[in-house]
């Protein structure tokens, strides 16, 4: 699958088209197929997300994951500081990212 | 230290204001990002792996206690509680807001500090010796030269879009401490024969994908023309540096095609014209810029001896302070490594408490050195043991100045959107593994230098031991090098090999010193021994 990541324009919070807006949360991203060129260029000139692409992503029980290993960590947060990471309190949070 | 004047503030201050407004306008859509970048960029804002960063400027790498507490403050205000000191002796906060960040540039103002030169193809901050103004063996404080030429440098309309980044380091001292001849230019300030102060040019240094060790093209510029000669050299490197390609932009690539010979040939032909137009500032502007950086008010006649009975406290004397020139006191380094600690950070606490001791104890100075750590210059050697205590009560007190546990690392993939591997995790598995401080002891100086990426910002090349994260395949993946070096001693590490895994290149570490303590002689270093036996015995224990 296809999902679309950037970050927040006034934050710099990493984000993920959910299919109708972003969200902080990578289990939400949407699936965009071969739309992703036209709803970056629409939401960057919306000023909705800055820096956005297109990458690889995988369905898997627990929800939709980056394949690589970079988006991981964008999605989860630094591996070095579990107190910053977007669900500090999920002890197996980063098992999914390395 | 530097106190700005009226144009100083008045310039920081307009760029304050300009960027607020830059910003402003990217807000409500008048600006595209495609034009903004460059704009945020020239104010030290990137966009990074999870959020804006931001870079401060630490001009060569000179604090006063009130700047160091803003920092602390500004990582609680627009952080999260902590900062990042840099290899470019700079400081980073990782989670900024873009509406913010004209606040927090204000902030910095009020203290005369900015973000400028920390980021773009123009003259980067300039870098220079942590331990300037203190050490016993320098011949001159190179601070004002190194001011000098940052207010040369300082929106120097000419050199505002170099063919890449520039980076420049001063040092008056035999032993290097800043990494000199790995800059794209490094100056050395020597004596002549007739007991002038000249500047030395070495050109053409640099990490990165392309590893260079400057060649040395002058040996001795008079200070009445340090800053046309500068000039100089720049202006061959604006006209001829290539522009078509960024791997091959930097000043090292031209210096290394054209070969030193014709390199020099042309800035010297350039100085020539140069010295015809009457560029160089007046030296009685030398002068005014060298009354910032006299001496603090040392008392004489204080007592060299110490009390070194507290056994830990013995071992952080032994290890992280140096020779004064100044009898009676000594200079003290802060490790920011401790024992499974992601290296260069320090919580906003910790940042505001190292600002009030050296308010206390160290005449309101602090340094940040390329090395990750901070300095207090001039410590009485009767308030070390003082000094120490609240340190260590604050988890600053490790004692590992130059050991295996002092290991720079980028930030690598945990934070860098360029990097293609985890530093941080290897430098903090690495420093649990070689803890004791008996085994660091037994290993002796071991500098150890981890890059996420081949754009080397974690200095891989110039470690005795150097570890590369690479991305293979989607997988990280850590080349070693042995037997880099930056000071005196300059050399480039070697690959040993086929790459490891993330746990596989912590053992290769291990084996290293292993072979190392097995061959060593006398009181021969982990480089000395290198130098002597080679790499066979390494690889053979490696991959053997």
């Amino acid at each position: 699958m296809k999902i679309l990541t950037g970050n927040d324009l006034k934050t710099g919070a990493v984000v993920w088209w959910d299919g109708e807006g972003w969200s902080l949360h990578v289990e939400q991203a949407a699936d965009v197929t071969d739309a992703g060129a036209d709803l970056i260029a629409r939401e960057e000139a919306a000023r909705r997300v800055v820096g956005a692409y297109v990458i690889d992503g995988q369905n898997t029980a627990d929800g939709v994951r980056p394949a690589h290993i970079k988006d991981r960590i964008r999605a989860l947060g630094p591996t070095v500081r579990p107190d910053l990471t977007l669900k500090p309190a999920d002890p197996q949070a980063i098992d999914w990212v390395i | 230290m530097y106190k700005y004047d009226r144009y100083d503030q008045e310039m920081v201050d307009a760029r304050v204001a300009e960027f607020r407004d830059q910003v402003r306008r990217r807000l409500d859509g008048s600006l595209t990002e495609d034009q903004f970048r460059p704009l945020r960029l020239q104010n030290g804002l990137y966009l990074q792996l999870h959020a804006y960063m931001l870079r401060v400027a630490v001009p060569y790498g000179t604090l006063s206690s009130a700047q160091m507490r803003m920092l602390g403050d500004i990582a609680d205000k627009y952080d999260r509680g902590y900062g990042h000191f840099t290899t470019r002796q700079n400081i980073q906060y990782n989670w900024i807001k873009l509406e913010d960040t004209p606040d927090i540039l204000a902030d910095l103002a009020s203290v005369e500090m900015h973000a400028i030169q920390t980021s773009g193809n123009c003259i980067r901050n300039i870098s220079s010796d942590q331990y300037a103004g203190a050490a016993a063996d320098e011949i001159v404080d190179p601070r004002p030269y190194a001011e000098l030429l940052r207010q040369w440098s300082s929106f120097h309309p000419e050199f505002l879009t170099l063919p890449r980044k520039f980076k420049i380091a001063v040092i008056a001292s035999e032993t290097d401490r800043a990494a000199m001849k790995l800059h794209d230019i490094g100056i050395r300030l020597v004596r002549n024969d007739a007991g002038e102060i000249g500047a030395r040019f070495y050109v053409g240094g640099g990490m990165g994908r392309t590893p260079m060790i400057a060649p040395l093209i002058r040996d001795f510029v008079p200070l009445d023309q340090l800053i046309t000669y500068a000039e100089a050299c720049l202006r061959v490197y604006n006209r001829y540096g290539r522009r078509d390609n960024k791997y091959k932009a930097r000043i090292k690539i031209l210096v290394h095609e054209l070969g030193r010979e014709e390199y020099t040939r042309q800035v010297e032909e350039e100085f020539a014209h140069l010295l015809t137009q009457g560029i160089e500032p007046p030296i009685a502007e030398l002068e005014r810029i060298k009354l910032y950086f006299t001496d603090p008010a040392f008392e004489a006649g204080l007592p060299d001896d110490l009390d070194l009975s507290d056994p830990d406290f013995r071992l952080w004397v032994e290890r992280n302070t140096q020779a004064h020139r100044q009898p009676g006191y000594a200079i003290a380094t802060v490790s920011l490594k401790p024992v499974g600690g992601i290296p260069g950070d320090a919580s906003a606490d910790q940042i505001r408490l190292m600002a009030d001791l050296a308010r206390d104890y160290s005449f309101d100075e602090l340094r940040v050195t390329h090395a990750q750590n901070i300095v207090y210059p001039h410590v009485r050697k009767a308030d070390l043991y003082t000094l120490w205590r609240k340190l260590d009560e604050a988890g600053l007190g490790t004692a590992n100045l130059d050991r295996i546990g002092d290991i720079i690392a980028c930030p690598g993939l945990d934070y860098c959107s360029l990097a293609n591997a985890r530093s941080i995790p290897v430098a903090q598995r690495i420093s649990e593994l070689f803890a004791a401080p008996e085994k660091q002891a037994a290993i002796g100086e071991l500098k150890l230098k981890i890059s996420g990426c081949i754009n080397a910002c974690g200095h891989h090349h110039a470690g005795h031991i150097g570890i590369l994260g690479v991305d293979r395949k989607g997988v990280e993946n850590y080349q070693l090098l042995l037997g880099g070096s930056e000071g005196a001693d300059t050399s480039l590490g070697t690959i040993t090999g086929p790459g490891f895994d993330e746990a596989g290149i912590v053992n290769a570490v291990e084996k290293a010193t292993e072979v190392y303590l097995a061959n060593k002689q006398g009181e021969e270093r982990f480089l000395d021994t290198y130098h002597r036996i080679g790499m066979a015995p390494f690889k053979e224990a490696l991959y053997g």
